[in-house]
């Protein structure tokens, strides 16, 4: 039961140590709080702007159409030759006369008109969705190169421009959260290394009868561990109740529905978890720093 | 085989002072042994030695059949729970009671509070402070502290006890209190005994083997009773 009581005697070690440097502790606690609503902003936002590329993501396509005089056997190896593209997710085809037969109902001037022409100027045409929206260009500049197909698009240029505008958004925010995470990890650091430096004594004489490393190890630990996962609580609280808040003010969306946003359940739960996570994996680490630079055990 | 074994030993520090150098040293278990020197003669670096707080350069420190000079950081601590170590100055935590320093000592090596008890009295009993186990050590007077660092040195039944300079910041007659204590444990318990000093008084009244370093070596090694005051150090 000796592992045990080190352990016991850790928790009472550090709990005391919290209380004894109240202030020190409350520093270090509130500083972590405050970055840890930072990392918890940088969260919300990168998960949002992943779900409104992914969304976005999945309307781009790419329209390819066929050559004028195209037999239904040609049309048929067309279609089979996009399916051998391994980028491709999905292949529709459409005919000239459900073009026709849609456009007129868009107005009744497309369908007097379309109804005048003899002949249906239409083409026939794929629409093809790939895995990648990166594969867009090389998939449709592969599409093109087909035999009988006329034009393949995608919309060039703005999608290129829309993919890298998220790229460094996505980017942006991942640098931020990590930067904040490192900011935390040095304060619980410090804070810890003052604790030590105040008890520094009680160390040299835990050392000296012989305590094992670890048993003058652990109550620090757990020490930072503390301080991480209480300066955690306000961001949680703040992450479930003002996404939830925000979210039903919003209506879900913002920019008149353009942007959808995700919805709160169960996403603030895995963020206040991924914070706890952090705040108390940071305090951990931290401490663990201070205390073998300081130690040097 | 002896209790402590130290072979050929030297010891430079980092800024190039040669503390010990080519020291050579057998200790029999039971052994009373006072180290004396002049200042730099290298004293503190043996007995710094000998609880592994510095490592020799090279040779060999051996306590009890541990090679102390091969005993890794992480495994200090196995050393250190054989010996007890008396300081100048007590190095007692201020905050805690008799009682509870003496005791402190046993709760970092994990044992268990039915067991510090009746240890930690004894120890106390021995050093002559059963009645004080409630004052803190602001309350008790210079020999008295010693006293609680000499329990707690003692409470885990330490094959040898290592003193530097006990008596340096106590009285004559306080002094001989405290030798009269340490003279009690090596004599009761069997406890080794290997203390540097600087008083010459104690050195010449006790009567006990006498080891006399200059320069990290061995210049004198007088056995029991035959070191005289005229003699000089």
């Amino acid at each position: 039961m000796k592992p045990f009581r080190i352990i016991a005697r850790s928790f009472r070690d550090s709990f005391k140590s919290v209380l004894r440097n109240l202030s020190l502790s409350m520093a270090s606690i509130i500083c972590t709080t405050i970055t840890l609503i930072l990392v918890a902003i940088a969260i919300i936002v990168t998960v949002n702007v992943n779900h409104v590329t992914k969304s976005m993501e999945e309307e781009l396509t790419i329209v390819a159409y066929a050559e004028k005089e195209t037999t239904e056997e040609q049309i048929e190896e067309i279609k089979n030759k996009i399916n051998r593209i391994p980028e491709i997710k999905e292949v529709t085809y459409k005919s000239k006369d459900e073009w026709r037969l849609e456009m007129m109902s868009y107005s009744d001037t497309l369908e007097v008109t379309l109804n005048y022409l003899e002949n249906n100027p239409l083409l026939d045409s794929f629409i093809v969705t790939v895995n990648e929206v990166e594969d867009l260009g090389p998939v449709a500049r592969e599409i093109k190169g087909i035999d009988n197909i006329a034009s393949a698009n995608y919309g060039e240029g703005m999608v290129e421009e829309i993919i890298s505008v998220f790229n460094v958004i996505k980017t942006g925010t991942l640098a931020i959260v990590i930067a904040l995470i490192v900011v935390t990890a040095f304060l619980i650091s410090n804070t810890i290394k003052l604790t030590i430096f105040s008890r520094r004594n009680e160390i040299e004489i835990m050392r000296l009868v012989g305590s094992s490393n670890t048993s003058i190890k652990l109550p620090f630990v757990i020490e930072g561990f503390l301080l991480g996962l209480v300066g955690a609580l306000v961001p949680v609280i703040l992450t479930i109740y003002g996404y939830m808040l925000a979210y039903e003010k919003l209506g879900g969306s913002i920019s008149f529905g353009v942007i959808e946003l995700v919805k709160p359940m169960p996403f603030v739960l895995y963020t206040s978890l991924l914070l706890l996570l952090i705040g108390s994996l940071v305090g951990m680490f931290g401490s663990a720093r201070a205390v073998r630079k300081y130690l040097k055990i | 085989m002896k209790f402590i074994r130290i072979k050929d030993c030297y010891k430079v520090y980092k800024n190039g002072v040669a503390a010990i150098a080519g020291l050579t040293l057998d200790i029999d278990k039971g052994e009373f042994v006072f180290v004396i020197g002049a200042s730099g003669s290298g004293k503190s670096t043996l007995i710094k030695m000998l609880y592994r707080e510095e490592k020799p350069t090279k040779g060999i420190v051996e306590i009890g059949g541990i090679n102390v000079s091969k005993l890794r950081n992480r495994t200090v601590y196995k050393l250190r729970r054989k010996l007890g170590i008396v300081f100048q100055d007590f190095k007692l935590l201020p905050k805690l009671t008799v009682y509870e320093n003496v005791a402190f000592a046993l709760e970092c090596i994990g044992m268990k509070g039915s067991e510090i008890r009746p240890k930690v009295l004894k120890a106390l009993d021995q050093v002559g402070l059963k009645d004080k186990t409630r004052s803190f050590p602001n309350e008790l007077s210079g020999g008295e502290q010693q006293r609680v660092c000499i329990a707690r040195a003692i409470v885990n039944d330490p094959k040898l006890l290592i003193c530097d300079e006990p008596t340096g910041n106590l009285d004559p007659n306080t002094s001989k209190e405290i030798m009269t204590v340490l003279d009690s444990i090596n004599k009761d318990l069997g406890t080794t005994i290997v203390m540097a000093t600087h008083d010459k008084d104690i050195v010449n009244r006790m009567k006990k083997r006498v080891i006399v370093l200059d320069s990290g070596v061995l210049a004198q090694d007088h056995l029991k009773g035959s070191f005289k005051i005229s003699e000089t150090v």
